[in-house]
């Protein structure tokens, strides 16, 4: 029982990464796609942002609270919620016209 | 144009406003115009470099470096900050009041100007990066001529300047008597809310949890978009929806300042 508890303690946080739910976003063009995201309410997850264009762009969102610049030709992982059910807009604020998405947790 | 020139308005705003308050909080120390320009030079060359290293900082740190290099630039933004105003209250009022005495100012000033370099550089560093980094990809590619990026990108740290400096202005016509009390207490809570800002990265990574997040959501009365949302973002730290986490962040570098400031401030002289 005592060895069954204590691989539990060490495996509960390889677990608790396991589970972190990802979504992948890509960026080509100035526009997400998909530009809109289903994702588990009261969950923490991660999203991964493939930034296709060879220019930087900044993922902002007021509603989830995040920013973060992702530079030209690469991949950045920004972890949002647990989020209530809502919709929860997002931009890229280099290129605002047509950056955009939302995120639908639910 | 108008579009470039925003989003570096926006950008350059932040800092802007942050060098007004610390322009005018500092104002009674000898040279501090000199240390503000020495901080914003070293902040811009500071920020060419950050920007050309945008990749591999985003890269380190298992993908959150960006994070990290954000939450420590705001760390010591605000260790620099809560030791200025504690300093300002040791040195800044007898300062003002005997303004002649000059031999032992300037010692002591070379410190407390050493911190506003610091300060100003950091601010400047951090938003300044960003700045570049969307400059760069406006010149490489954004269906604009570079003379409509470069006047733009002009135009932008213009009002953005302008801004800052008109806060500047603004506080300078504070009657003497509270003057140190409203500047001090804008120090205070920038310094609060950068502390905040940091946490929120630390959330962001993964690093610290979001306990209660959000802990309210005041976006309906005041969102972040508006002017004055954006305005109080910088100045005080607002945060239509903050978690939990942030405001302890908040609430601890507020007390720990305001105690250190008590303790530093020199007893009454008897004579």
């Amino acid at each position: 029982m005592k060895k069954l508890l204590i691989s539990l303690f060490f495996l509960a946080p390889a677990l608790a990464l396991a589970q972190t739910p990802e979504f992948r976003i890509t960026i080509k063009d100035h526009r997400f796609t998909p530009a809109e995201v289903r994702v588990p309410a009261n969950k923490k997850i991660k999203l991964i942002v493939a930034n296709e264009d060879s220019t930087s762009e900044e993922f902002e969102s007021h509603p989830l609270n995040r920013e973060k610049v992702i530079p030209g030709k690469s991949k950045a992982q920004i972890f949002i919620g647990p989020l209530k059910p809502g919709r929860y807009p997002f931009v890229g604020e280099f290129h605002e016209a047509t950056a955009k998405g939302v995120i639908v947790a639910e | 144009m108008l579009s470039v020139a925003i989003l570096v308005f926006r950008e350059t705003l932040e800092a802007a406003l942050i060098l007004g308050v610390v322009a005018a909080a500092s104002r009674s120390v000898a040279q501090s115009r000199r240390a503000l320009g020495i901080g914003v030079a070293a902040g811009a060359a500071g920020a060419v470099l950050v920007a050309l290293f945008a990749g591999v900082i985003a890269a380190s740190a298992q993908g959150m470096g960006q994070e990290l290099f954000n939450a420590t630039v705001l760390g010591l933004a605000v260790l620099m900050l809560g030791w200025h105003m504690i300093w300002m209250t040791r040195h800044g009022a007898a300062m003002a009041a005997q303004a002649r005495q000059v031999a032992n100012e300037v010692k002591q000033g070379a410190r407390g100007l050493s911190a506003i370099v610091v300060i100003v550089a950091l601010v400047v560093l951090r938003e300044g990066s960003e700045t570049v980094l969307f400059l760069h990809g406006m010149f490489s590619g954004g269906g604009l001529t570079p003379a409509a990026v470069a006047a733009g990108g002009v135009l932008g740290v213009g009002a953005g300047a302008a801004v800052g400096y008109a806060l500047y202005a603004g506080l300078l016509r504070i009657p003497v008597r509270w003057f140190f009390s409203v500047t001090g207490a804008l120090v205070l809570l920038l310094a609060a809310g950068m502390a905040g800002q940091m946490a929120r990265y630390l959330i962001q990574a993964d690093i610290l949890p979001g306990m209660l997040d959000p802990l309210w959501d005041t976006s309906w009365l005041l969102s972040p978009e508006t002017a004055i949302g954006s305005l109080l973002q910088v100045l005080i730290g607002y945060d239509a929806r903050p978690s939990a986490t942030q405001v302890i962040f908040y609430a601890v570098t507020l007390t720990l300042i305001l105690l250190g400031a008590k303790l530093a401030r020199p007893p009454r002289l008897n004579h």
